[in-house]
């Protein structure tokens, strides 16, 4: 089995009817996922590419029996669509969107508790992929494997960096799931963790963490109580100056916190095989299978 | 985006906040005008996006307007260096002048997103006026938080447990609260991502005002907030960075000599880190951004090689939204134009990857390819010391 999506998930595309919309809807379609149609408020009831796009959420749902939704939306209207797909009832939602507002987030995470059925994977973020099986996002699935590896991530290209390396390796991948890397996010490393812990084909994991916060340390804490299987980890920013805002909004050392140094260290002292260079990660997992 | 003390004391005193009197100045003629128009003794504070200046030699009192006049020409043009600006410091282009004030009592108020509860929180505490993250770490008791509802805002009994806590006395309590509250309605209605009053004075005559005052606005945010844009101060960042962000690269300038191109933030920085664990130091951050077209990829690029310490690029893309095709033809359209002032090795991988390395191929140019971040941070290393 895999986690989060698999060849039961039925999916939606928010913004299919934009340039990035069509060109993942498509990859989706290809990579074996059951695309289901779009939704582009004001083009309802109208085609594109073979899929019919509707102008609500809770009208595709219902046409179409809608289990998921992907969010390819721009940043001023994504926390909307992040609301609108859990008000009608999709169990994941997964929004790509870079750039959203924080206080927007905030609303749009408030909404989310209300509505404990949903589980919101970034925003900021590649998606989530089971190879062979389905994928809701932007990972390249030819970069993938079917394989027994979970990687969680808080970075986008550093997770295919990692697909990248298992795949060579022969090892492959059940689930990839890219966290996101803004402040706030609707699941964490710790949330994601959880899932594949619960997942018996996955037999070992990729943690990717980045300066910024304390979730990696969250991560380890939980990894020294509950997880058993084995872990590597990889922090980028090691060399990053403090006080400035590395490209992800989550990703800056404030006041000698959320250092590369500190969650490593956090993360080693769990048992986790902490990597120093992006290019050992593959290796370090297995070394360790 | 950071602004200055004087814009974010006019922000919270729209929002009623109390604020001491005063005006920013650009010279010292406009200084002395202000002080003269305050009277009494004033205090001049040098406006640069960093803390710390007190020790630096940036805040001074003046009991005359013809002092204040001689403090701020001694001020303006100077170079600041404080603890957070790092050792090239900050050049001193304007300065608050402020009526000066006898402080009873010197207070912490603050308000953050807190990421892992998904809520803001306001922090405050009794010792004000220093430096907050030391406080954090050494005496982390004394600051009193309260996490704050996002639906229902900040309710009057939080503000008044955090009065009590820090030693507020009952007159006190309400003015407090006051302020508490009129912070949180700055910080929602302005976007921001912090706010700090640091210090929040009670005056000898027991008035509460907020003698010091910091704001981050969310750049994400700003689309909505037009006037919000004009508090940019160009003065205060890099060159090469405004030149950037004006094609939404999001580039950061360091001291090393390997200029970087990546996509995605993450993948930037562990490419900052690999080039330093193969012995090389990065000459920058440079995040295309997940969909860069192929304008973006040519502005990146003559960006980097505008940096003069720049001795060899490495690029190197992971393909997801962004294509490696369009990468190699931005890149070979890039070097067309510019030329090939310093070696460039590519780096690539994801999404027609076997397009992108025709196009790379087919251009004749004599740039360096790898297959692996390892032997691309290698070669970069070698090539930049060659």
């Amino acid at each position: 089995m895999a986690v989060l999506i698999d060849t039961h998930t039925r999916l939606l595309v928010q913004g299919l009817t934009g340039r990035e919309g069509t060109f993942h809807a498509k990859n989706a379609k290809a990579a074996g996922t059951t695309v289901v149609g779009g939704v582009t408020p004001g083009k309802g009831g109208s085609a594109h590419e073979g899929w019919p796009i509707f102008d609500t959420v809770q009208a595709a749902v219902r046409e179409t029996g809608a289990n998921a939704s992907v969010i390819f939306v721009p940043p001023a209207f994504a926390a909307d669509a992040i609301m609108e797909a859990a008000d009608a009832g999709l169990a994941l939602v997964v929004c790509i969107t870079e750039g959203i507002p924080t206080l927007d987030m905030l609303r749009a995470l408030t909404f989310l508790k209300a509505r404990p059925a949903t589980r919101l994977v970034g925003p900021n973020c590649p998606g989530v992929i089971s190879p062979g099986r389905a994928k809701a996002g932007i990972i390249p699935a030819h970069i993938c494997r079917e394989g027994r590896v979970g990687v969680v991530s808080r970075s986008g290209t550093l997770t295919y960096e990692a697909i990248h390396q298992l795949t060579r390796l022969g090892l492959g991948q059940t689930t990839c799931i890219g966290i996101g890397g803004d402040p706030l996010i609707g699941t964490s490393h710790v949330d994601a963790l959880r899932l594949v812990a619960d997942d018996d084909e996955t037999a070992a994991v990729v943690l990717i963490g980045e300066i910024g916060g304390t979730a990696e340390e969250e991560a380890a804490a939980w990894i020294k109580a509950n997880f058993r299987k084995p872990v590597v980890g990889f922090i980028a920013g090691q060399t990053a100056p403090p006080g400035r805002r590395m490209g992800h909004a989550g990703a800056i050392i404030a006041g000698g916190q959320g250092t590369a140094a500190e969650k490593m260290a956090a993360l080693a002292a769990a048992g986790v095989r902490v990597v120093r260079s992006p290019a050992d990660m593959g290796k370090a997992v297995r070394e360790m299978l | 985006m950071k602004i200055h003390e004087y814009q974010a004391k006019a922000i919270l005193g729209r929002h009623g906040v109390a604020v001491p009197r005063g005006e920013v100045a650009f010279s010292a003629s406009e200084a002395g005008d202000v002080a003269r128009r305050l009277g009494g003794v004033v205090v001049v504070k040098a406006q640069i996006h960093a803390g710390g200046r007190g020790k630096g030699g940036g805040v001074k009192l003046a009991r005359t307007p013809a002092e204040a006049e001689t403090i701020a020409a001694q001020m303006l043009g100077m170079t600041l260096v404080t603890h957070q600006t790092g050792p090239a410091g900050r050049m001193v282009t304007r300065v608050l002048v402020e009526e000066g004030l006898q402080m009873a009592r010197e207070l912490y108020l603050g308000l953050v997103i807190d990421r892992a509860a998904g809520k803001p929180v306001m922090m405050a505490s009794a010792a004000g006026g220093m430096d907050i993250e030391e406080v954090a770490a050494s005496t982390p008791e004394r600051i009193v938080r309260a996490a704050i509802e996002p639906g229902v805002g900040l309710v009057p009994f939080q503000a008044r447990q955090l009065g009590f806590a820090i030693g507020l006395d009952g007159p006190r309590v309400p003015a407090f609260g006051g302020i508490a509250s009129a912070l949180y309605d700055a910080f929602m209605a302005s976007d921001a991502t912090l706010i700090e009053i640091n210090p929040l004075v009670v005056t000898s005559g027991g008035a509460l005002l907020a003698l010091d005052a910091k704001i981050s606005l969310d750049d994400n945010a700003l689309y909505r907030h037009p006037d919000a844009r004009e508090l940019r101060d160009a003065g205060e960042e890099d060159p090469l960075e405004i030149e950037a962000s004006k094609f939404s690269l999001n580039y950061i300038h360091l001291d090393g000599n390997i200029g970087c191109m990546v996509n995605g933030a993450g993948l930037a920085m562990a490419t900052m880190d690999i080039i330093k664990l193969a012995g090389g130091q990065p000459a920058n951050f440079l995040d295309v951004g997940g969909g860069a077209n192929a304008e973006q990829i040519r502005n990146a690029f003559r960006i980097l090689m505008s940096d003069e310490k720049v001795k060899a690029v490495l690029i190197n893309i992971f393909g997801g939204i962004l294509r490696c095709d369009v990468l190699a033809s931005g890149v070979v359209a890039a070097v067309r134009e510019l030329g090939l002032a310093s070696p460039v090795v590519i780096r690539m991988e994801g999404t027609n990857v076997e397009e992108g390395k025709r196009i790379l191929r087919e251009s004749g140019m004599p740039l360096t390819t790898a297959d692996t971040m390892d032997e691309a941070a290698a070669a970069a290393v070698r090539l930049a010391g060659a």
